[in-house]
């Protein structure tokens, strides 16, 4: 029985029993071909340096950039040399990238459905912003303005799935709200009948990278939720829920990112994480804005 | 889909051209310098320095090796598409605001706007094949549209010349006399300027896009009205698929932003029309500004877009794409 022998020799010579299994052979390497998202595992086995045996999983994306069936004379082209500004290839100009998000063909939607909701959830928070009186939140389906956790009608539901039947009240009440907002002051740019175009172009598309934050502890604090999620990105505002009576957190927050991605990663990695205690739930502030 | 970016161009995009083997793509923009590209993975190739003003139209040989520009600098100039060196300059009294082949390419046909006494004309030149022997005068000037004509283009066997621009009506003219056939029906044509205009793969129908928030398909010989189609946003440019159904308008601001949509960056779309049913099929987002071109590579499987932004956005299609349903 031929055994290949290019193992390092840093085994004890106990070990070599393993001469008589074929465990001493290294299993083949797989190949796990690219499925249909492109996706491809290599599965290789090797000693370490312990002379432990390992087993390397590589997996990569195969991505086909584009079919090239290209007639004669574009394969000619294709050799042609760079003119006028290209002439200077300069490797770092970076002048072609492909783009990190996936775009897709959005298919168009029901009017009603996201788009309102959206503007809902950013006129809540403005209220919240304000410190409003008297606003009921409720846990469960995160809405401000409506009923008490006690009160959801959504009990079992983890979070609501579409709330559009709520939303023609909670429109109004939060569209009222800053008008009547006893002697609160008003900017013009909130007020009934204002144009809201740029200034609130900015802080909708920050309300869009909005993160809810969950199941906090009473001690905690914004700047403890802006330590926690400044690692993922720039953070321009962070909003702890509390109650005014005794002075601690009702146990949520929100927290918005300056960039989309950053809130998703902040989103995948602090979801479940363990902080003072709770396990925290770290969610997109409305139901996946898209 | 993962688009390609490019970000060759420091000023907004005004046209996009493929080749018509399709492995080109000539992007024009406010910035003077045309630029050509691969158009597989979005590598460019080079840039047609001398133009002296904004470059509003090109449009390229079927052999790739010629390429004709139109700018606001009063000229129209012919390159080697090739060593992007000029071999010939049309001069004219007013910018040049689109240009086109003919089949052909024999002949070409430019549209000059209307400036100080000047009114806007459309010119044929007849194009040597060797620059040397390139002639200056055009072979026809046709004058008579008020307001600026945005697109002239060859009808079907270079008997014709279709023109739209401001005064948003559609005209056919004959190539060889400038008299005028036709004209599109006030009724049921354009209420503003029409924007741009792109014709079927086989020339049978084109497509008009107008800031009027609409676009409309018209019969290439009789004129009529076949199909509209209508957005919310002024539309710029316009494209057809020449493999499948569909219809790409690419527009501008919300006139009306009244009810307040994601307001995401990037949140200019390309919308996508099924050409028969005339309804929304989808919106590919991206741009940061107005959508100012649209083509479509011409065997149908990739598009490229050109904003306000500078950006060229080059899409290749999802296998999904080829069999959306409505």
């Amino acid at each position: 029985m031929a055994i290949d022998k290019n193992e390092p020799s840093k085994l004890r010579w106990g070990e070599l029993e393993e001469d008589d299994d074929l465990d001493f052979l290294l299993p083949p390497k797989e190949v796990v071909g690219p499925d249909e998202n492109g996706i491809k595992k290599v599965i290789e086995y090797k000693f370490n340096d312990e002379g432990n045996k390992v087993k390397i999983t590589t997996t990569t994306r195969v991505r086909k950039l584009a079919k090239a069936r290209l007639s004669k004379r574009a394969l000619e082209r294709r050799n042609w040399e760079k003119f006028g500004d290209a002439v200077r290839e300069d490797v770092g100009s970076r002048l072609t990238m492909v783009s990190t998000e996936e775009i897709l063909l959005e298919r168009p939607r029901a009017p009603g459905t996201k788009q309102e909701e959206m503007k809902v959830a950013g006129d809540s928070l403005a209220q919240l912003s304000k410190g409003g009186a008297v606003l009921m939140v409720c846990r469960t389906c995160g809405k401000k303005g409506d009923h008490w956790t006690s009160k959801c009608p959504y009990k079992d539901l983890a979070a609501p799935v579409e709330t559009f039947v709520e939303k023609p009240a909670a429109s109004e009440a939060s569209v009222a709200a800053p008008g009547a907002g006893k002697g609160a002051y008003v900017p013009p740019s909130m007020r009934a009948g204002a144009e809201r175009t740029t200034g609130s172009d900015m802080r909708r598309r920050n309300d869009e990278n909005s993160v809810r934050v969950t199941n906090l502890s009473e001690d905690t604090r914004e700047p403890d939720l802006h330590e926690l999620f400044r690692p993922f990105g720039a953070v321009t505002r962070v909003y702890v829920a509390m109650d005014q009576k005794t002075g601690t957190s009702r146990g949520f927050g929100f927290v918005n990112f300056v960039n989309r991605e950053d809130a998703q990663r902040a989103i995948n990695k602090l979801n479940g994480y363990g902080y003072d205690n709770l396990i925290l739930r770290v969610e997109w502030a409305t139901p996946r804005t898209n | 889909m993962r688009p390609i970016l490019m970000k060759g161009h420091e000023r907004p995009l005004t046209f996009l051209k493929y080749n018509r083997d399709g492995d080109l793509l000539f992007s024009c923009a406010k910035d003077h310098t045309p630029t050509v590209w691969f158009a597989d993975n979005g590598e460019r190739l080079g840039t047609y320095r001398g133009h002296n003003g904004a470059v509003w139209t090109c449009d390229v040989s079927r052999d790739s090796m010629r390429l004709l520009t139109g700018s606001a600098d009063q000229t129209v100039k012919l390159w080697n598409v090739q060593t992007g060196t000029q071999l010939y300059t049309f001069t004219f009294g007013s910018p040049a605001r689109s240009v086109e082949f003919a089949i052909g390419d024999e002949l070409a046909v430019i549209t000059t706007d209307p400036f100080m006494e000047l009114t806007s004309a459309i010119h044929v030149k007849r194009i040597a094949k060797d620059p040397t022997e390139q002639i200056e005068e055009s072979m026809l000037v046709i004058k008579g549209p008020q307001g600026r004509i945005n697109r002239a283009v060859w009808g079907p066997l270079n008997r014709t010349i279709i023109s739209a621009g401001e005064d948003a009506v559609i005209r056919i003219w004959d190539s060889e006399t400038g008299k005028l056939l036709r004209e599109s029906d006030k009724e049921s044509g354009h209420k503003k300027t029409i924007t741009s205009l792109t014709k079927s793969a086989d020339g049978s129908h084109f497509l008009t896009g107008s800031l009027d928030k609409s676009a409309k398909l018209w019969d290439t010989r009789t004129l009529t009205l076949i199909k509209t189609y209508g957005t919310e946003r002024p539309v710029n440019a316009v494209a057809m698929s020449p493999l499948l159904d569909h219809v790409v308008l690419g527009g501008g601001q919300d006139a009306s932003a009244v009810t307040t949509t994601d307001h995401r960056a990037g949140k200019f779309e390309a919308k996508f029309y099924d050409k028969i049913l005339q309804e929304e099929i989808g919106g590919v987002k991206g741009h940061f500004g107005p959508i100012n071109a649209l083509a479509f590579n011409p065997d149908g499987k990739s598009f490229s877009s050109g904003g306000e932004d500078g950006y060229v956005r080059l899409h290749h299609f999802d296998p999904d794409y080829f069999n959306i349903k409505i």
